[in-house]
């Protein structure tokens, strides 16, 4: 499984969404990202790219597409 | 009463703390103690103690032995948040430097520890969270007035995390011992301290383990529908 696919299923599964739903998605546009689905999605992203992220990147944590820029931090290449 | 869980006592070097892990590790369970200084756990080390060195008020070590917990059991069930500082002065008398040491080490590096622990915790649907507070955070003391704030700031955080935390069933939990025999009244002299045991109902000092058993109850699945409350350890204290 590719890294682009790890990081889509984490959305798909802990949000509970499809995948045509990912494509730009932003934090709080859909009710099923609200900060508890958040704070799922994070631990979810922890697991499976085995790192820990830093709360201020928890909280920049605004989209599909500045997660995968925040993740270049942790040595995550999407 | 904790076997195969997980847990994280931070202050062990001493006093309460290192009670706490001697009582946890004796049942069962895989202790992670936490100190600043290297070298002051090592009479307590054993198979199930592990040292974690770092300072509470370092983000960097507190993530760094999150890391190396996730990396040697994949999960955490029990953080006790017991390391704090107690400085006294009048009011007039409290320089901005002491209240941020306080506030630092008693206030946010709990909050921080907590957003860690939770996220372990949230994975998991389970854990249990020990915020060691104090009688004074409830009632306040004289020359306290910082002291006993971080100490009401504790048991606020203690509620507001158990209602927000439910949901995973992750429990919170404080413990807000009176006098407890250990350095932190090393200052106190003896005519003092006579007078404080004076005014406890027992008439004795607590003792390091009479919280760590209190802790041991929360931390174990006897008290698996207990959450937000904040269990005094004070044998009838007047403060
Ligand atoms: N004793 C009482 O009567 C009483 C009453 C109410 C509440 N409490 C609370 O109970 C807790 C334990 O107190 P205690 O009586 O056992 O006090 P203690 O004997 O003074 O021990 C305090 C512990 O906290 C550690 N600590 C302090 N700052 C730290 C930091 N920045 N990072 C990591 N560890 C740090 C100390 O480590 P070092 O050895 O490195 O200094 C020590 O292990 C405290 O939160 C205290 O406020 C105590």
């Amino acid at each position: 499984m590719t890294n682009l696919q790890k990081y889509e299923n984490a959305f798909i599964e802990t949000l509970g969404i499809e995948q045509n739903q990912t494509t730009n998605l932003e934090y709080q546009a859909i009710p099923e990202w609200d900060s508890i689905g958040h704070m799922s999605l994070i631990t979810a992203l922890e697991d499976v790219f085995d790192i820990m992220m830093d709360t201020d990147d928890i909280i920049d944590f605004s989209s599909f597409e500045k997660g995968k820029e925040l993740l270049k931090k942790y040595d995550v290449q999407i | 009463m904790l076997d195969n869980k997980v847990a994280l006592v931070t202050g062990a070097s001493r006093g309460i703390g290192k009670a706490i892990v001697e009582v946890f590790a004796k049942n069962g369970a895989i202790v992670y103690a936490n100190a600043r200084k290297e070298g002051d756990l090592d009479d307590i080390i054993s198979e199930n103690i592990i040292p974690l060195y770092f300072d509470v008020t370092d983000n960097s070590g507190i993530k760094n032995a999150f890391s190396q917990i996730k990396k040697e059991q994949g999960r955490l069930d029990i953080l006790v948040n017991n390391a704090g500082i107690m400085k006294d002065a009048l009011i007039g008398m409290i320089s901005g430097e002491v209240m941020r040491e306080i506030f630092e080490t008693n206030v946010f590096a709990v909050a921080e520890l907590i957003q860690f622990a939770s996220k372990f915790m949230i994975r998991q649907k389970s854990g249990s969270i020990i915020n060691i507070s104090s009688l004074v955070g409830v009632n306040g003391n004289k020359g306290q007035l910082v002291y006993s704030a971080s100490k009401g700031a504790v048991i606020s955080m203690t509620k507001t995390a158990a209602k927000e935390l439910a949901q995973y069933n992750i429990r919170v939990n404080s413990i807000a011992p009176g006098i407890i025999d250990t350095d932190l009244h090393s200052f106190v002299g003896k005519e003092h301290m006579a007078e404080r045991i004076a005014g406890i109902g027992m008439k004795r000092l607590g003792t390091p383990c009479d919280v760590a058993n209190s802790c041991l109850f929360l931390a174990s699945d006897l008290s698996e529908y207990v959450t937000g409350q904040v269990i005094g350890v004070d044998g009838s204290a007047l403060i």
